[in-house]
């Protein structure tokens, strides 16, 4: 019981580092803003990003750039969903062909991606598509990998039982492996998710036309510093959110 | 015949074998797409870019922005990798510390650095500076956790009999919580290196006026696709080299056992 108390007390009491901590940094920020003469150009204040945020929340202008970025994490996603699943459960079918390919897709990890978006953007200029490409590209790996180890390693005595109930291709597919490999699926999806997310606002950051990183860039080139940090943070919030939801559906899909 | 099929086979049945003829396979077609297919402005066969490697580097500025890369690169992880030793056991030593600090490090693990690319710039300026701090904000994160799940996951018991015989805070630090902690520090070198790669590239590529993003820029406004493709396989090179090397010195280190 003593124990228990003590933990209880601990626990309160690294809540109160935390809280401490996060309200040492807000202060620091105030005060070297009103304070200590730090320039406005570099260091907005607070307040002035609370107004501006709320301004952008009230008038709705950013809803265009989150729409440009989300339809181009949509369709990177779609493409990267279609063609590593479909090419992790082709390549899952042999033992020796994962042998064959595993290392290859796995390998191709240590490039950092992002390399890609200058020869998407001279294939596909400045537009959504080289974003799209750049997504794509990156979010195939986890799910193809995950796929061909979910594919690959289903309990072979459900494909025994399936087959000798005389259970055609598609049926084993339908009603075996893919319920099989779901979890793993749900998992690569998820991380190729996250990484799309955060390649796309990088790429739209480094070379594009619209979108949330895009307008985030703008800002700092305007050197409009309280408006871009409101953006920073209402993108941050959008990313948290996302990622919040998507692993909530990763779970919810595990369960069954 | 049938002792030919046989033999092919067996060299078939060589995973690495047919892994190198997958890699022969794409090599061809692009080289047949860029050939025959797709507009030389946009693509260039494989065969043209490893010709033409040749006259990358002879282009004045290239040698040097690779290196300035390669530098920012160094200094980028060689600073991930202090810091986060330094916080990761600052942080992981103490439970207490652990409990309170430990969500911190990881809300500012979870953030999206790359919104904040053009803060960096603004602070650091647009030399190599900000690359390297960018590199940094992308390495020290992974380090500092992988350091701190390190020293927790030591067994209470070690440290208990440790200090039973008599052993000292130093002695316990050198002895018993040093040699425990050598995979979990090649691991967060591992994962440091991925994150600094992507740091340095990412504002490499965003602006750069010595580096390698301003080829890059430059050679994508020329429509010069021989060029870029082959810049861009330099650069990749360099990154598999630099992860291999992280990569093999976790696989050597990170089988330390109790024996």
């Amino acid at each position: 019981m003593g124990h228990e108390a003590k933990r209880e007390g601990s626990t309160i009491g690294s809540r109160a580092v935390q809280l401490t901590f996060l309200l040492a940094l807000l202060a620091l920020w105030y005060l070297s803003t009103t304070r200590w003469g730090v320039s406005p150009l570099l260091l907005p204040h607070p307040a002035n990003v609370y107004v501006n945020f709320v301004d952008i929340l009230r008038s709705g202008e950013f809803i265009n750039d989150l729409r440009v970025t989300l339809t181009e994490l949509a369709v990177a996603l779609a493409l990267s969903t279609t063609s590593g699943v479909m090419l992790g459960y082709l390549v899952s079918r042999s033992r020796y062909l994962i042998d064959v390919f595993e290392p290859l897709f796995a390998g191709s990890y240590s490039i950092p991606m992002i390399l890609f978006l200058p020869l998407y953007v001279l294939f596909f200029g400045l537009g959504p598509s080289s974003k799209i490409a750049l997504g794509a590209t990156i979010s195939f790996f986890p799910i193809v990998l995950c796929s061909m180890a979910g594919f690959g390693h289903v309990e072979q005595s459900y494909v025994l039982v399936a087959r000798s109930m005389g259970a055609t291709n598609y049926q084993l597919f339908r009603h075996v492996l893919l319920p099989a490999a779901r979890p793993l699926i749900f998992t690569g999806v998820r991380m190729g998710f996250t990484v799309a997310l955060l390649s796309i606002i990088g790429g739209e950051t480094i070379a594009s036309l619209a979108g949330l990183g895009r307008r985030i860039v703008q800002l700092a080139e305007g050197m409009e510093m309280a408006r871009m940090f409101a953006y920073i943070v209402l993108v941050v919030i959008i990313v948290a959110v996302l990622n919040f939801v998507v692993s909530v559906i990763e779970a919810r899909g595990n369960r069954f | 015949m049938t002792g030919t099929i046989d033999r092919c086979q067996t060299f078939l049945s060589r995973p690495w074998i047919a892994r190198l003829l997958v890699i022969g396979v794409v090599l061809l077609a692009w080289e047949i797409a860029a050939r025959w297919f797709v507009d030389p402005m946009f693509l260039s066969p494989p065969s043209r870019v490893v010709v033409s490697l040749d006259e990358v580097f002879r282009t004045p500025g290239v040698p040097a922005a690779l290196w300035v890369t390669f530098l920012e690169l160094g200094a980028a992880f060689v600073l991930s990798v202090t810091i986060g030793l330094v916080v990761g056991f600052a942080i992981g030593l103490q439970p207490f510390a652990r409990r309170s600090f430990t969500p911190i490090i990881l809300l500012l693990y979870g953030l999206p650095q790359i919104t904040i690319l053009p803060l960096f710039i603004l602070y650091f300026g647009i030399g190599p500076a900000s690359k390297i701090a960018f590199g940094v904000s992308h390495g020290v994160f992974p380090i500092v956790m992988t350091i701190i799940a390190g020293v927790q996951n030591i067994k209470p018991i070690f440290l208990v009999s440790a200090r039973s015989m008599g052993a000292d805070r130093w002695q316990i630090l050198r002895w018993v919580i040093f040699p425990h902690m050598i995979p979990s520090f090649f691991a967060g070198m591992r994962l440091g290196m991925t994150g600094v790669l992507l740091g340095v590239l990412l504002a490499e590529l965003y602006v750069s006026t010595a580096g390698i993003g301003y080829f890059t820029t430059l050679f994508t406004q020329n429509l010069d696709p021989t060029k870029l493709l082959g810049l861009v396989g330099l650069l990749a090179t360099m990154a598999i080299i630099l992860n291999e090397i992280v990569r093999r010195a976790e696989v050597k280190f990170g089988e330390w056992r109790i024996e």
